[in-house]
């Protein structure tokens, strides 16, 4: 037990080290436990039947074929929900959202009826069997005509209410105007200033498709009067305090799992009309019902990502340095608005869109609006809207470069906030709390050789017969994630805090649980790493739990890349609790004064006496067994932490792409990615957590979209089309980091997951509109398919 | 609907149930045999979370009618490990970091399985192109990538267990 220090803090496997993952060795033998492996005795299967087209009246639904199906044992409709007050649901944007349509449909693919069956193909002939007799109407599918005064009426739930929960409405298709910054101070300096550049740009619609798509098992037991209900959800304590309040179960009833989940991004925060109906369909039949949707269903129905018409405008002296930023976006929340985001942040931290630049004057405003698609906006590795800031300040920084004939890293280095300023309070408020720009810039220049990159780009240009148009794309962006301070941050009123309980067993051995949950990104091996440091037991033997509400502490669950700031937090903050007992235990045991011991690694020591010590293994054994006097027996800790800030994480990333001039298909010759997120506690699971983002960007910003015909019918929603790279398209991938510390987090660690996914997509699109840039073009929008690359080629008379 | 008897051997374990034809395999893997490993990750065919290995071929069992495996060898995920030792395409993914939420996890190994035994020693591209039929959300495919590289290594030194 007298190992050298350094061989013990090897095998605590703790802080900073790449250790491999304890999630493996179940997922590798085909012994994870997602929702659709469950089953339970009596088991019924639940299937939805849709909505064929996007906006009509629904005159008549026949139940009777569908019930003479064999197998089929029931078919609810909202009739039947009406009763609990059910066919409506509130969401986390403060609106209601359809759980079964009712008069009338809203979108296509709305779910209209559920069919429960003793199986799931007999639930699919159950749903192909009932009749829905449909009365078509007008639909919106544009959100700037769905704001025009004789615009069809898409939420007549809402007739005559002027104000809506973020606010005053319009129009009958206006959902809230949001907006931030100085307005009056924003309009003098561009009133006065010598360069203002504009430019619209689209992010586009798409979506998070995690592999695993939605589902629920719900187990309503009529003797217990207790509901279990088994769920792909990132948020279990805030679904459970929903369910219970929208039941009338007490929540000490209400059991939400969430198990193992096929990856999240984002898709599985909010609350889904199925899953509501699974758990209808459990308390009415007083069986376990199961509901599985498939890939068409998730494409087209739950959460999509973005869909932000934005206006950029910068001012700036002809030297570059930026004097003021003015935003307007038109957001197209689809039917109801169920975006996702702290209750008083209906535009998320768009706000963040003055980005990594020292910009005194800044305003941006944001109008959301109806149309006759699905629900959702904030998913997809967003951070709650930061991937839109941050494209459109990288974006409007390109246009400005563009215009004033300056290099790329030149303009960003005039503008950036110096390591210096920080903390820095932007011109919207927020607090950045750490921050090296320049110098993460530098080592990715330094790194691609960014001079010779542009020597070789301006051969090319000269020359005629080059085949290809060589572009190359930076960003340096700032994140904001874990949200979030309860002062401003709360899910439906709840806090965005989050929590951690520790319990070490009497052999040194410990049980830890939090209230986050992991989608695959690795929390049950990176948060075992802070206690094992914290604590000096090894994090093979810390054993980490989350998702079942009925033995984790209360939090708010896993997105914004919110674990490792409000978690991670609480978790080095309960063992500290755990630290500071353990030190009394020690000084009684050793019988010296607690200001006498030191800490070394994995033990409480006399100071300048090696060979006197107790190790927290030691400490753990007399916790139990002879606890001091005036001690409670035990050894554990619970802490609930509310952040006092969120953390702002950084990154350069710089992409060179080669564009064929004959045919629009872009080859990815280099990305290099460098990301800050301050101390770095599994440096394997953030490179992994980068190539999954980066792998993301590189999907949205070259081939990704969800789009809708005159008619609404959305297209592209299965796989046929919706662009998901393999590895052959996958580009290969460069990482670096540099380490900037949060002065505030209890570890200095910064959130990261998102970032790739937030720097890389404008990244992209930097690098492709630098390719035209010698010709004039300042912007186009995504995704850059060949054959969208093929007409920018023909616009500006290169294409053959 | 009438259901017809079916047998195979599924990862070297002789089976016979009575299925109806249209059951999918993927659903007899999962819900009658309980070997819950393959997943659905779609319905027309592309992700390949469900692939298993049929008489030495990778299959997407989405697309394969159990009453097609009459008389076949079917190895899922379940069967790779051999007396607890894990297979070296299980080793390569647990070492290289090649899973992050382990939904594509089951499939992925099983194309690798079959994939080494085709090419025993690619090309980083080859892998790249062998592995094409199976989507990953999460890892962005380079320490799949490796993970291969690294089974591939390990079963060419006989280092672990194949």
């Amino acid at each position: 037990m007298n190992a050298p220090a350094n061989d013990r803090e090897k095998d605590l496997m703790g802080m900073g080290m790449s250790r491999l993952r304890k999630e493996d060795a179940r997922f590798i033998q085909g012994k994870g436990n997602y929702v659709d492996d469950i089953k339970l005795p009596d088991m019924l299967h639940m299937d939805i039947v849709r909505s064929p087209v996007a906006h009509a009246r629904i005159v008549r639904i026949n139940k009777e074929a569908a019930l003479k199906v064999p197998g089929v044992i029931a078919v609810l409709t909202a009739q039947d929900l009406k009763p609990l007050k059910l066919h409506w649901m509130p969401t986390l944007a403060g609106d209601v959202q359809a759980v079964l349509a009712d008069e009338k449909v809203h979108f296509q693919m709305q779910e209209v009826a559920v069919v429960i069956a003793t199986d799931r193909y007999a639930a699919a002939d159950g749903v192909e069997a009932v009749e829905v007799e449909y009365e078509e109407l007008p639909v919106v599918i544009d959100p700037f005509e769905a704001l025009k005064p004789g615009a069809p009426v898409i939420r007549e739930d809402l007739a005559g209410k002027s104000a809506g929960a973020h606010g005053e409405r319009y129009h009958h298709n206006h959902i809230f105007t949001w907006d931030a910054g100085d307005k009056a101070a924003t309009d003098a300096a561009f009133a006065s200033a010598p360069i203002t550049v504009r430019q619209d740009m689209h992010y586009p619609r798409v979506h998070p498709c995690p592999l695993e798509t939605c589902g629920a098992v719900a187990s309503f037991d009529p003797v217990r009067g207790e509901l279990t209900t088994w769920m792909t959800s990132q948020a279990p304590h805030i679904v459970r305090t929903v369910v219970s309040m929208l039941s009338g179960i007490p929540e000490s009833k209400v059991r939400i799992i969430s198990p193992d989940i096929g990856g999240g991004f984002g898709n599985k925060v909010g609350i889904y009309p199925g899953y509501v109906c699974a758990i209808v369909s459990s308390i009415v039949l007083g069986k376990p019902v199961k509901w599985i949707e498939d890939r068409i269903e998730n494409l087209s129905s739950t959460a999509f990502a973005r869909d932000y018409h934005m206006t950029g405008e910068l001012a700036a002296t002809a030297d570059g340095k930026i004097l003021a930023l003015r935003t307007n976006v038109i957001a197209d929340h689809g039917a109801f608005d169920a975006c996702a985001d702290p209750t008083k942040f209906p535009a998320g931290m768009f706000h963040i869109v003055s980005g990594s630049y020292d910009i005194p004057s800044a305003y941006c405003r944001v109008d959301g609006v109806y149309t006759n698609t699905a629900p959702g906006g904030v998913a997809y590795r967003c951070s709650f809207r930061v991937t839109e800031a941050v494209y459109l300040i990288e974006r409007m920084v390109d246009v400005l470069a563009q215009k004033l004939g300056m290099d790329k890293a030149a303009i960003r280095s005039k503008n950036f906030i110096r390591r210096e300023q920080f903390p820095y309070t932007s011109a919207f408020g927020f607090e950045y709390d750490s921050g090296d720009y320049q110098s993460a810039m530098d080592k990715v220049l330094a790194a691609v050789d960014y001079p010779r990159l542009r020597a070789e780009q301006a051969q090319k240009r000269a020359d005629p017969a080059c085949p290809t148009l060589m572009g190359i794309g930076l960003v340096t962006f700032t994140e904001v994630v874990g949200a979030g301070p309860s002062k401003i941050c709360d899910i439906l009123g709840v806090g965005m805090f989050d929590s951690c309980e520790i319990r070490v067993h009497p052999t040194g051995s410990a049980i830890a649980r939090m209230g986050t949950i992991s989608q695959g990104q690795g929390h049950q091996t990176t948060y075992a790493q802070i206690i094992a440091t914290e604590l000096g037991i090894s994090s093979e033997v810390i054993q980490i739990e989350e998702g079942d509400t009925s033995t984790a502490p209360y939090g708010l669950g896993t997105y914004g890349s919110r674990s490792t700031p409000v978690a991670g937090a609480a978790i080095a903050m309960a063992a500290r609790k755990i630290h500071a007992k353990a030190r009394k235990i020690a000084a009684h045991l050793l019988e010296v004064s607690e200001a006498d011991l030191e800490w070394e690694i994995d033990r409480f020591k006399l100071r300048g006496n090696d060979d006197r010590f107790k190790t927290m293994k030691d400490i753990a054994w007399a916790a139990y067994n002879q606890p001091p006097a005036g001690l409670e027996p035990g050894l554990e800790a619970v802490h609930y932490y509310d952040p006092p800030n969120f953390t702002f994480p950084f990154g350069a990333y710089l992409c060179v792409v080669d564009i064929d001039k004959g045919t629009g298909e872009t080859s990815i010759r280099r990305f290099y990615a460098l990301d800050d997120c301050g101390t770095r506690i599994n440096p394997m699971i953030i490179e992994g957590q980068i190539h999954g983002g980066l792998t993301e960007g590189f999907a949205v910003a070259m081939g990704q979209l969800l789009s809708f015909d005159k008619q609404g019918n959305i297209q592209g929603n299965t796989l046929m089309d919706y662009f998901l790279p393999t590895a052959v398209e996958t580009p290969k991938w460069e990482t670096d980091f540099t380490v900037t510390p949060s002065p505030h987090h209890p570890l200095g660690a910064k959130g990261v997951a998102e970032s790739p996914h937030v720097g890389s997509i404008p990244t992209f699109t930097s690098a492709m509109v630098d390719a035209f840039a010698h010709l004039g073009v300042t912007h186009f929008n995504m995704p850059h398919t060949a054959f969208r690359m093929w007409h920018q080629l023909k616009a500006v008379g290169l294409a053959g | 609907m009438s259901k017809t008897l079916v047998s195979m051997t599924i990862n070297g374990r002789p089976v016979e149930e009575a299925v109806e034809p249209r059951t999918l395999l993927v659903h007899f893997l999962r819900e009658k045999m309980h070997l819950t490993g393959a997943h659905i990750g779609c319905e027309t065919s592309h992700c390949g979370a469900c692939t298993v290995d049929i008489d030495g071929q990778s299959v997407k069992s989405c697309t394969h009618l159990a009453v097609q495996c009459e008389g076949s060898e079917v190895k899922t995920v379940e069967g790779l490990a051999n007396a607890g030792v894990l297979h070296a395409v299980q080793q390569g993914f647990y070492q290289e970091h090649g899973l992050q939420c382990g939904f594509c996890t089951p499939g992925m190994l099983m194309r690798a399985y079959r994939f080494l035994q085709d090419n025993p020693t690619p090309s980083e591209e080859e892998v790249r192109i062998g592995m094409a039929g199976n989507l990953c959300r999460c890892t962005g495919y380079q320490n799949i990538v490796k993970a291969v590289l690294h089974a591939a290594d390990a079963l060419q030194h006989n280092t672990v267990g194949a």
